[in-house]
């Protein structure tokens, strides 16, 4: 299965658009905590996981995808949230902690939910597993063909949601595929210090479905991996497992001392970024036209600093209206 | 059929479910041994015959998933009931229900919906020990987003049990084991009662005044209004007049019912068969004392379980468990006619 000019120009915008977000963040998110660190300062406060040089995780399923499919998350969540197509508007006012964000502020960047494209996060390793499992059974149900995305760290193949989820999805057949973002690090510890298998998409024979491992964040390979999984789902064939080696070039949060890994390891992973990569494909291998590419990233770009402008000039929200929408 | 049916606590939740699951194709059920077993304590007998495996789930041992499951199902909008065989497995599973059905609704400023019951089975009696005896009311009422019931009996089984699924909010469904009227577990009379046969509902947060009197209030919820029952007919005899008030659920709490009967009898004892320290009689007893500690015309007490977790040996269950002698004595303190 190869991408279309219209599959890969969507890819290459989203990628672009969810990296240029993140490198935005990562800039606002330092205003107001310098000379000292303080993590609770700034326009942007909290705990910031940016997910820069996992692109491809986001755009190469979600591509497949319809509105009415649901994606859950992790804590690392906004190039799958651009990639599903959350409004950014409301979703940058969200981790500005404004009124006019997702949730007027409950959430943050950890918790972004939107009914709309049907997405969700958890701050929580493993816990996208169960709601996505969830939504397929759903959709089974309800006699539709949507399906439902779990991503997951490879630090969340060691919790037992996960293999819970899997094994419940597996045996009902249910309509999910679970997507690994393998970035290396969970926080501070290498994959190869924390898990018996050296590719968590062996895992997936303990539960009889199929998994795949996509290697040196290829989009094109993941893009062809998670097509056929997408359509094996709809078609009522079950779930699939897709592990896909990807990159992290920040810290696990903003603020990482980053002293477990050795000091060359972005500048050696940047050389093959997957952005650069598909640029280069659709450049070199379609009739895509330069000006086109161009095109679309200046368009992301404007649309990620109208965000980030929606964000700043939108009101704190009201501190009494904490006490809202604890139920429904 | 007849007017005056006599339901078991667990025909009587059968029965609000099934009436749900006829009415609406969003409502399933989800658990361990749910199907063909019928529930452990009878709460799906007959649900699986009727309604079919698509609709009527045994699941694997894997709390975290199905519960997180019935989470993912509720907000792509369906209606499911998930049991927790036990209270006491929370542990294996608590993130999925307080940090995910609990929470996604303020997480998404009530965009996102949850409307998923969690039914569970709580508290002992019957030396089973300290991991499949526990109450947890206030574990589960602590933690904010989440509504929590506990019927007392079998007509509050159904109608409460019909708001909870009609409800657009995760509801923890705590059903006592020794109100289901089990074959081969004993039940106090009044457990089983009359049970309409058509559906009504029971708004959670209105107690109900289980009996009437003016003396002292004893409030209590689940098994413990049973207790609290036989005190006021032993008192009765040695001239208290004591009023019942059955709490029904504990979040959203009826504190006003409780303000208007210790307002005629000036007198408070709260009763409740979870533990003693952090939970439901302190918050019953605090709604009264930063409200208008002025109605008290005595030191509130309560009965609950002590701070131990629950022994096995019957003798020292019984110890700790609440019963009528406790609350009568708790009572008697709240009269003066015992040193407090």
């Amino acid at each position: 299965m190869q991408p279309s000019k219209e599959q890969l120009l969507w890819m290459y915008a989203v990628m672009a658009k969810a990296r240029y977000y993140e490198d935005t963040m990562a800039q606002a998110y330092m205003e107001g905590k310098s000379p000292k660190f303080d993590i609770g300062a700034g326009p942007v406060p909290g705990e910031m996981h940016l997910a820069a040089g996992q692109e491809p995780c986001a755009a190469g399923v979600c591509v497949h995808l319809r509105r009415d499919d649901t994606v859950t998350a992790t804590h690392r969540p906004h190039h799958v949230a651009i990639a599903k197509g959350v409004d950014l508007n409301k979703m940058t006012a969200e981790i500005f902690g404004k009124r006019t964000g997702l949730a007027g502020g409950r959430g943050g960047h950890m918790h972004l939910f939107d009914p709309a494209t049907n997405f969700a996060c958890s701050g929580i390793i493993g816990e996208s597993a169960g709601p996505a499992t969830g939504a397929g059974l759903a959709a089974r149900l309800q006699g539709t063909d949507a399906v439902a995305v779990a991503y997951l760290g490879e630090g969340a193949a060691n919790q037992g949601a996960f293999h819970e989820a899997l094994n419940l999805a597996a045996l009902w057949q249910l309509p999910v595929i679970f997507v690994i973002e393998d970035n290396a690090w969970a926080i501070s510890v290498a994959k190869d210090k924390s898990t018996a298998v050296a590719d968590n998409s062996l895992r997936a024979k303990a539960y009889d479905i199929p998994g795949v491992h996509v290697a040196d964040n290829d989009t094109l390979e993941l893009f062809k991996v998670a097509g056929k999984a997408v359509k094996r789902a709809r078609a009522g064939g079950g779930p699939t497992l897709i592990e896909v080696e990807t990159y992290r070039y920040y810290g696990h949060f903003q603020g990482d001392p980053e002293v477990y890994r050795p000091k060359d390891e972005v500048s050696g992973l940047k050389a093959r970024d997957p952005i650069l990569r598909l640029r280069k494909h659709m450049l070199g291998k379609t009739d895509i036209r330069e000006a086109e590419v161009e095109q679309a990233l200046a368009k992301a770009r404007a649309e990620v600093d109208a965000a980030f402008e929606f964000a700043r000039k939108s009101a704190d929200p009201a501190p009494e209206d904490a006490l809202q929408h604890v139920f429904a | 059929m007849p007017s005056n049916r006599v339901l078991t606590g667990s025909r009587a939740m059968v029965e609000a479910i099934a009436h749900e699951m006829r009415a609406d194709p969003k409502v399933l059920v989800m658990g361990e041994d749910v199907g063909a077993y019928g529930g452990i304590f009878s709460s799906t007998t007959g649900l699986l015959d009727e309604f079919g495996e698509e609709r009527v789930r045994d699941t694997p041992i894997s709390e975290t998933a199905f519960i997180g499951a019935g989470v993912g199902a509720a907000m792509a909008g369906m209606r499911p009931i998930v049991e927790l065989m036990f209270v006491d497995f929370f542990g294996v599973c608590m993130d999925a229900i307080y940090n995910m059905a609990a929470k996604n609704t303020y997480f998404s400023a009530g965009h996102c919906k949850v409307p998923m019951v969690l039914m569970t089975a709580t508290g002992g009696g019957y030396d089973d020990g300290g991991q499949h005896s526990q109450t947890l009311h206030a574990t589960f009422a602590h933690l904010p987003g989440m509504k929590v019931v506990a019927p007392s009996n079998a007509y509050d089984a159904k109608g409460l049990m019909t708001s909870a699924i009609r409800d657009d909010s995760p509801v923890l469904y705590m059903f006592h084991k020794g109100l289901q009227g089990l074959a081969w577990m004993a039940a106090p009379e009044g457990a089983s009662a009359e049970v309409p046969e058509e559906s009504y509902t029971i708004p959670f947060g209105e107690a109900r005044v289980a009996r009437e009197g003016s003396d002292v209030t004893i409030v209590a919820i689940s098994m413990a209004v049973h207790h609290a029952l036989a005190a006021a007919e032993a008192l009765a005899k040695e001239g208290a007049d004591a009023e019942v008030i059955d709490l029904r659920s504990l979040v959203p709490l009826d504190r006003e019912a409780v303000l208007r009967s210790v307002a005629k009898t000036g007198r408070l004892v709260v009763v409740d068969e979870d533990y003693r320290s952090f939970g439901l009689t302190a918050e019953v007893i605090t709604s009264v004392v930063e409200t208008d500690p002025g109605l008290l015309k005595s030191a509130p007490r309560r009965v609950a379980f002590p701070d131990v977790p629950i022994p096995y040996a019957r003798p020292m269950e019984q110890f700790c468990l609440p019963d009528p002698g406790k609350i009568q004595a708790a009572v008697a303190q709240t009269l003066g006619k015992v040193p407090a």
